[in-house]
């Protein structure tokens, strides 16, 4: 038997003055029952993160709840006076967040901080808090649950901070939990893990779970009924099933289609000549140590061979830490390899000294993961642009004039060039960076995670500028992504990294489809939501 | 022009603002109000303020007009807090970009400078380049910024550490772009503003160790210091105690206004921290 | 074991430091008008060449500068500094004997400017905005703009010339020699102003960067963690915030001890306390470079030992530290 444990009517929060619009949720109902996962998805600015904050009551002080109730163990939160709210919050309601590095106080043990859950909502002795917390540790089968509890949040890796707030958050047994996009800042292996940990928790102590997400891989995954929000507002809600088969709403059927799909498009015809080779790449860090002492060696990038045919895409893919960043910015020289070749056009570039690079640089071009941190805050678009030709000897009328034309061809207007990088959106930021990279028109681009850092339906729309602008101008990519789906989309070949190490290359339909090694396996297989875009790429096709 | 909108927002910026024209405006106006040598005798000693509508502020013990020294006082405090400050700051700026962009070895030796120069205290170091170099008013003004330098360089050291990886710098290495390219065209105008607003505190406390190096009487003797005419009043601090009092006030107004100007700048600059 | 081991070496590191101080200022000194003998012939009331000419070989003084650089430090390393010709006492027991005041004076200070700089920054973060907030910070405001010596000058005629509360000078009654707790009491008194005075800007400082990290933590995600806890406000603050808020004070500690040790000078002439910072003005205004150049190793070696401290205490506070070594 499920019965409701919170029910949302007609919540409607108040946003102050000067936000880009007046109501950050309006006229919300939903209801979430025990042994329910209710998924909350939406891009930026849904309003589903303020959701999750005004059932906690947590809102910022400008924030206001304007109408609406929000039903809970028989009470109304809404009216609910602080004293009450406290007792309400951990007990009956806990939290996990995005972010567990700052979600957990640095400088408290893990082992301090669970237990302080009992210390507020019990009459525990220290004893028996130190007990329970050691049996939720194991619980959320930490590795070492007894040296867990006695670290400190920057000694366990992200996977195990998240684990030790979930252990916080199930301390005593609430009856709903909210979990805002408790995967999203980690590795697509660990986020199996997590949600595989959130589902068998959550069946076994029957709880009502609201988990905020933006990802509907991650929905079709552990969803029992979806809430899709837009602009502050429900559009759609239903079972999981009916909501990701049979969207009714508009916008939940763009959603839906901009997840791309794990098969990779049918391969195109490779040219025989490589316009790059890269061969025994090495990059070996030393950090810390005095005098020799103590000195920690990471071997960033480890003896990678690769070879990008002209006009193919070439994807790198691997999780944080494989080493992925650091060969791309070997492959441009904003880091010197140890060792190793890097042929571009018959010129070995790894080879090159300063001044050679500064020239030679315009045959190989980047586009940076941060829209945000890419662009210079102070200068104006079509300058952005037109720096690189300048840079070069190109004189600055001619150069702008080229700058405005790049402009139509990345899909932005021309006009939009005298304003400054913070009037643009994060897509359109991108495109700028792009317009930068393709200015010097270069033989070969390094795209660092250039979608990674926007909401999925701008992440299809610049994906396919990608693709269509390698066609156009017979441009060959290195592809740098954590994405497999990104990579299945728009690689031709693809390399996988683990540990600054190649595991695995090939062409993209081969090693998604046929994967050798254990680690793409479980790369593979762990991508949130893998069966039902395997179920919907055999429908399309 | 959002900035200068903000600025004009925040009371205490306004406040700061208009305290600080009126210092201007008496270093400005001296010359007209009072032509004579405000260190020549001008009558009685020590005539208590508002007693004498000749002396407004009164005399001090050798009968000199203190209205008079308050108003070409203004003149000396912002020249020396002007110009140290102007000097702290380029040099704290140029070591600060250099050790901060190149990093390694360069970073080393500079940040090993800047260590010493911070270990040892400034007033001591003041001392020592007044003992060696005199007190007239240009080593006084030159030694104060050279004291003054090393927080606006570790300052801007940490803007470039943090914006010479930031992606648009390597953006523009990417493009082929010089080192000097990069630091001047890229790097030091987004690490400036921090720095312009750090001036404001290098000022105050520049007009602060001025004043207090003439207070011991280590400062140029030969021109109108307010830190001179607290020195002096000392002497007959039991009961004309005014002597003392007035060019304090004077000090506390011009620092308190040079302050509430650089927070005031910070804000408008700043506008994310404006809403703590 | 782990985190002294770090000081340690960070301390190491300083000695450097030291002697790039003390080479720079020997070297700053030798462009100095006048050396130790003239000081000492113009304290005599003159003398002949043939007198100075002696003098200055009795004190190596006609040696060529690095070896006389070499001299010095082959006797500081000996952890003698020299000999104080107006004194008449080697420059070591001159400064030993007029560090209790400085020391006192500092430590009483930096107390009290620590202590109420954080109360008044804790409460003024609280009301943020608000009447508490805009009077504390007002306060904080004028008190940086105040100038120390004037500060004092104005509490002696308030408190001793009028009130007679205090006494306005010196380190203890001289013609009324207490002893026991008495003495203590005394010297307490005489302490008052002074701590004050010194204090006064580092207080304003202190309570400032406490404003300001109290709020920056408090918008933390960690903070909210602990309020979705259902922690009350009070101890989110008590067991969260602060602690996390203080390092940045803690940090601040280290880097104004020399400024400190500079504020000093000015507030012993004005209280006429015998410490090392009027010293050092005298040494000034008497030309007594040895001295001088004593001075300068010695408050250079106090900043070192206050950092070295503030490092344990820096590290102790934040378990990240330990770890990153």
């Amino acid at each position: 038997m499920s019965e409701t444990v919170l029910s949302l009517d007609g919540l409607t929060v108040r946003l102050p003055k000067g936000a880009d619009r007046p109501h950050a949720l309006s006229d919300v109902s939903l209801s979430v029952a025990s042994n329910e996962i209710l998924c909350v998805v939406g891009e930026s600015g849904s309003g589903k993160s303020m959701m999750a904050n005004a059932i906690m009551r947590l809102l910022p002080n400008e924030v206001t709840i304007e109408r609406g109730r929000m039903m809970f163990d028989g009470r109304d939160l809404c009216a609910a006076d602080p004293a009450a709210m406290r007792e309400v919050r951990g007990a009956g309601i806990a939290m996990i967040f995005q972010e567990p590095m700052t979600a957990l106080n640095p400088l408290r043990t893990i082992g301090d901080q669970i237990g302080e859950m009992f210390a507020i909502h019990t009459k525990l002795s220290k004893a028996e808090i130190n007990a329970r917390v050691q049996g939720l540790l194991e619980d959320v089968r930490i590795p070492d649950p007894k040296a867990a509890a006695k670290a400190y949040p920057h000694e366990l890796s992200g996977g195990q901070r998240q684990r030790a707030m979930i252990a916080m958050a199930l301390a005593l047994d609430p009856k709903l939990l909210i979990a805002d996009e408790p995967t999203t800042a980690l590795d697509v292996t660990t986020q199996a893990q997590i949600l595989k940990l959130i589902r068998d928790l959550q069946q076994r102590k029957k709880t009502a779970v609201l988990f905020i997400t933006h990802d509907f891989g991650v929905v079709a995954e552990i969803a029992d009924r979806v809430v899709v929000m837009q602009h502050g507002a429900i559009v759609e809600q239903g079972t999981a099933d009916a909501v990701l088969n049979d969207p009714q709403h508009a916008y939940t059927k763009q959603l839906i289609a901009a997840v791309p799909p794990l098969t990779a498009p049918p391969p195109r015809i490779l040219s025989g000549k490589d316009i790059l080779t890269i061969d025994g790449v090495s990059k070996t860090y030393r950090t810390g140590g005095f005098l020799g002492r103590g000195a920690r060696i990471t071997e960033a990038v480890k003896n990678v061979s690769l070879r990008l045919p002209r006009g193919a895409t070439l994807g790198i893919v691997g999780e944080s830490g494989s080493g992925k960043s650091t060969l791309a910015r070997c492959i441009v020289r904003l880091i010197d390899p140890d060792t190793g070749s890097i042929v571009l056009n018959g010129k070995d570039w790894a080879k090159l000294n300063r001044d050679e690079i500064r020239h030679e640089t315009r045959h190989i071009q980047m586009v940076f993961q941060d829209p945000f941190a890419s662009l210079n805050p102070r200068r104006k678009a079509a300058e952005l642009v037109a720096q690189g030709p300048i840079v070069h000897g190109t004189d600055r009328a001619t150069a702008m004039a080229e700058a405005r034309k790049l402009f139509e061809l990345v899909g932005l207007d021309p006009s939009a060039g005298d304003r400054y990088p913070h009037e643009f959106s994060g897509g359109q930021r991108q495109r700028i960076g792009l317009a930068r990279a393709l200015a010097l028109k270069p033989d070969v681009l390094v795209a660092d995670e250039p979608v990674s850092a926007l909401d999925v339906s701008v992440q299809a729309q610049v994906l396919k500028l990608l693709a269509g602008l390698r066609q156009q101008l017979g441009l060959s990519i290195i592809f740098i992504t954590h994405d497999l789906r990104v990579a299945a989309q728009i690689c031709d070949l693809v390399a996988v990294m683990k540990d600054g190490a190649v595991v695995e290359q090939g062409l993209t339909a081969e090693v998604f489809g046929k994967p050798q090694h254990p680690y793409t396996q479980a790369l593979l297989s762990a991508i949130p939501g893998g069966d039902f875009t395997r179920k919907r790429d055999a429908l399309i096709a | 022009m959002d900035a200068v909108k903000r600025y004009f927002r925040s009371p205490a910026a306004v406040i700061g603002l208009i305290l600080l024209l009126l210092v201007i405006a008496m270093a400005v106006s001296a010359g007209f109000l009072y032509p004579r040598d405000p260190l020549a005798l001008a009558g009685r000693p020590l005539v208590w303020p508002f007693s004498n509508p000749r002396f407004l502020l009164g005399t001090d013990n050798s009968g000199r007009d203190i209205a008079a020294q308050i108003f070409y006082g203004a003149r000396i405090s912002l020249l020396i807090g002007g110009v140290a400050t102007m000097i702290a700051i380029l040099i704290g700026i140029l070591v600060g970009a250099f050790a901060g962009y190149y990093g390694g070895w360069v970073d080393n030796v500079l940040m090993r400078i800047t260590e010493a120069f911070q270990t040892l205290p400034n007033f001591v170091l003041l001392l020592v380049l007044v003992a060696v170099f005199g007190s007239t008013l240009t080593t006084v003004t030159i030694a104060v910024g050279v004291v003054s330098w090393p927080a606006p360089a570790r300052l801007t050291r940490a803007e470039f550490l943090s914006l010479r990886n930031r992606e648009f710098v390597q953006a523009g290495k990417t493009l082929g772009m010089k080192d000097v390219q990069l630091i001047l065209g890229e790097i030091l105008p987004n690490a400036l503003p921090p720095v312009i607003v750090y001036a404001s505190v290098v000022m105050a406390v520049a007009i602060l160790l001025e004043s207090a190096l003439a207070f011991l009487r280590l400062s140029d003797p030969n021109v109108a210091s307010w830190g001179n005419l607290i020195g002096l009043g000392r002497d007959v601090l039991r009961v004309q105690w005014y002597v003392s009092a007035i060019p304090g006030i004077a000090i506390l107004v011009t620092v308190l206004a040079v302050s509430l100007v650089g927070q005031g700048l910070n804000d408008a600059l700043n506008p994310r921290l404006k809403s703590r | 074991m782990r985190i002294l081991s770090l000081a340690g070496r960070r301390l190491a590191a300083s000695i450097p430091t030291l002697f790039l101080i003390l080479i720079g200022v020997f070297l700053l000194l030798q462009l100095a008008p006048g050396d130790t003998v003239d000081a000492l012939m113009a304290q005599m009331g003159g003398g002949d060449a043939a007198t100075a000419q002696e003098l200055r070989k009795f004190y190596g003084l006609d040696l060529s500068v690095p070896a006389q650089l070499g001299n010095y430090l082959w006797h500081l390393v000996r952890l003698d500094l020299g000999f104080s010709s107006i004194y008449g006492k080697p420059v070591a027991t001159v400064i030993l004997e007029r560090l209790p005041p400085t020391i006192l004076l500092m430590t009483a200070s930096l107390s009290f400017a620590f202590f109420f700089g954080l109360v008044f920054g804790v409460i003024a973060s609280r009301g943020v905005n608000r009447w508490p907030d805009t009077l504390i910070s007002t306060l904080g405001l004028i008190f940086y703009a105040t100038p120390s010596f004037w500060f004092g000058l104005m509490a002696i005629v308030v408190f001793s010339v009028y009130l007679q509360w205090l006494p306005p000078g010196g380190f203890e009654d001289i013609g009324n020699v207490q002893t026991g707790i008495w003495h203590v009491l005394d010297i307490a008194a005489h302490l008052v102003l002074p701590t004050l005075t010194l204090g006064l800007i580092f207080l304003a400082i202190y309570l400032r960067i406490m404003r300001a990290s109290m709020l920056e933590v408090l918008n933390l995600d960690f903070v909210r963690t602990a309020r979705a806890k259902g922690l009350d406000e009070t101890h989110v603050i008590t067991r969260h915030v602060l602690r996390n808020a203080l390092l940045p004070m803690v940090t601040l500690i280290g880097l104004q001890a020399g400024t400190m040790l500079g504020g000093s000078v000015v507030v012993e002439s004005v209280f006429s306390l015998p410490g090392l910072g009027r010293l050092a003005y005298e040494s000034v205004v008497q030309r007594d470079l040895n001295t001088l150049l004593g001075i300068v190793f010695v408050s250079a070696l106090l900043v070192i030992i206050v950092n070295f401290v503030v490092d344990l205490l820096y590290a102790r506070l934040d378990p990240r530290i330990a770890t990153e070594g």
